[in-house]
């Protein structure tokens, strides 16, 4: 299933945050999303996911989800947003009960995206026992667990530190090796964009448009930390943008 | 900073610690102690004379009032309708308001619409509409029940229609990301995430409850630990009333340690 942005114009009020964007996201591609704070990267990935409703312009699912998807469009949170009264197995089997998915059934999905995720030994904890890497892998589960078509992932990595950062890319990678996921995943982050993107679109600032598309060829095993050829694509996005980020930095939220 | 002079011992001195304090911590004997000591000066002054028994009556005295009540078998007969009277008006009440809160809370025309009635009620002293409770539900257990209802009604609703708009939104969003029915969404993100403001409003609903049962069974009640007060009052046995107003604390520490523990049970996720 492919996603295909048209003509997407967005403003609060007298604000204009997004002007005519279109965009395709390929099935089976991570699509990064980057650009300075304010540009409404997130508020376009809201719209991608049906919880916000552009002023102009429509998003549209090409094809159909493939079989056994109960939820295509699923969101990966940056505050994880787990419910903090129920158990890691809890958490997950709350997007499985609304399906009928209950019992013996429910148990077997739970216990193979806990493996995917490597949190078999943690089900029965509780969030607050959990550091915030385990959190987002259990954020992680619970979207695997719906077998979505897109995965939406706002920030999921920017409120982890640095070194659980790597650690969780790593695993993102080794996840989508195994079994390609689509995903369009939002970030401030130049270089988690250069290493987990297959195409990056950089945004300009408010309003926000497209001001280029980066391709990446480099299969996503082959990137590693400090990888030479990501800098160069690094320094390029950010040559792109600097000047826009130091523009939105100066700015007064008046919102 | 560069140059390595070693510094003598004579200039060192330790940082001073100044980081103490402001986190309480659980002193599990203290409130006891606490209420141990007053009695113990109480009883320590009225006997030495230093307070007339025409002040305050002997604890000694308060307790071999109460022995004496409890063997003469009528402790129950006004504890028994008191209780009763307590759960049934108080369970009225605050299920009530839990429901009309959560409503409140889900739904903008309902808000709008029963918000400023509940300001309205709220000040008002419910003690004071006894008589036409009176007229309404008839002079026994009605009137009694209705009063203990409606005292407790209003700050539960206050309570739990705060509690529902603290749900953290993202939560909400979230659910509905997965796709979640709205009664899913309330039954397992509203309602759970509601449960501490409801159950901390829960905690001064019931005291209102204490408060009403008393003023409820002053009027046209024959057992009732309200008219066992009221009768030691109007006869100056100082001695009979503190045993009915003890009686009363006790009640009160006894619901507050009930939900106490059921907030342990209940909301042990909280960090």
């Amino acid at each position: 299933m492919d996603i295909r942005l048209s003509g997407i114009s967005h403003s609060y009020g007298q604000l204009e945050v997004m002007r005519d964007i279109s965009l395709d996201i390929p099935a089976g591609k991570i699509v990064c999303i980057v650009g300075p704070s304010g540009c409404g990267k997130s508020t376009l990935l809201r719209f991608i996911g049906g919880l916000e409703r552009p002023d102009k312009g429509e998003v549209l699912q090409m094809g159909e989800p493939p079989k056994g998807c109960l939820n295509p469009l699923t969101f990966v949170f940056q505050d994880f947003a787990l419910l903090p009264w129920r158990s890691v197995r809890g958490n997950i089997s709350l997007v499985l009960e609304d399906h009928g998915i209950r019992g013996s059934e429910a148990r077997a999905i739970i216990d193979d995206v806990l493996a995917r995720t490597k949190l078999s030994d943690f089900g029965a904890a509780l969030p607050k026992q959990l550091s915030g890497g385990m959190k987002q892998r259990v954020a992680i589960a619970r979207a695997l667990a719906v077998k979505p078509a897109v995965m939406l992932m706002d920030e999921p990595l920017s409120a982890l530190d640095s070194q659980t950062r790597e650690l969780l890319m790593d695993d993102l990678i080794n996840l989508w090796t195994r079994t390609p996921f689509t995903a369009v995943y939002v970030t401030h982050n130049l270089a988690e964009a250069v290493r987990l993107g297959h195409s990056i679109v950089v945004l300009s600032r408010r309003p926000g448009e497209i001001r280029e598309i980066v391709h990446l060829d480099k299969p996503l095993t082959e990137r590693s930390f400090g990888d030479p050829d990501l800098d160069v694509q690094q320094k390029h996005l950010w040559t792109l943008m600097r000047d826009e980020a130091r523009a939105a930095d100066a700015e007064l939220i008046n919102v | 900073m560069s140059e390595a002079t070693p510094q003598k011992p004579s200039q060192s001195r330790p940082v001073d610690f100044r980081g103490g304090g402001f986190a309480p911590k659980s002193r599990r004997w203290v409130g006891l102690a606490a209420f141990i000591v007053l009695i113990g000066l109480a009883e320590i002054a009225t006997r030495s004379g230093f307070i007339t028994p025409l002040t305050l009556p002997k604890p000694s005295d308060v307790l071999a009032t109460f022995v004496e009540l409890y063997q003469s078998g009528l402790l129950w007969k006004h504890l028994f309708p008191s209780l009763s009277r307590l759960a049934v008006g108080a369970t009225l009440g605050a299920s009530a308001g839990i429901g009309v809160g959560i409503l409140i809370g889900l739904f903008s025309y309902i808000r709008a619409g029963l918000v400023p009635l509940v300001a309205a009620i709220f000040p008002i002293p419910k003690i004071a509409l006894l008589p036409l409770f009176v007229i309404w539900f008839g002079i026994d257990e009605g009137s009694k029940y209705a009063l203990i209802a409606f005292g407790t009604f209003t700050p539960t609703v206050v309570a739990t229609y705060g509690a529902v708009d603290n749900v953290d939104r993202t939560l909400i969003r979230m659910g509905q990301s997965f796709g979640l029915s709205w009664l899913s969404i309330v039954r397992k993100i509203v309602l759970p995430g509601a449960m501490p403001g409801i159950l901390s409003g829960l905690r001064i609903s019931l005291a209102i409850a204490i408060i009403l049962l008393v003023a409820a069974e002053m009027l046209g009640a024959q057992y009732g630990i309200g008219a066992y007060i009221l009768e030691a009052g109007s006869l100056y046995d100082l001695e009979r009333l503190f045993v009915g107003v003890v009686i009363l604390s006790v009640l009160g520490v006894t619901l507050s340690v009930v939900i106490g523990w059921i907030e342990r049970r209940v909301l042990n996720w909280r960090t």
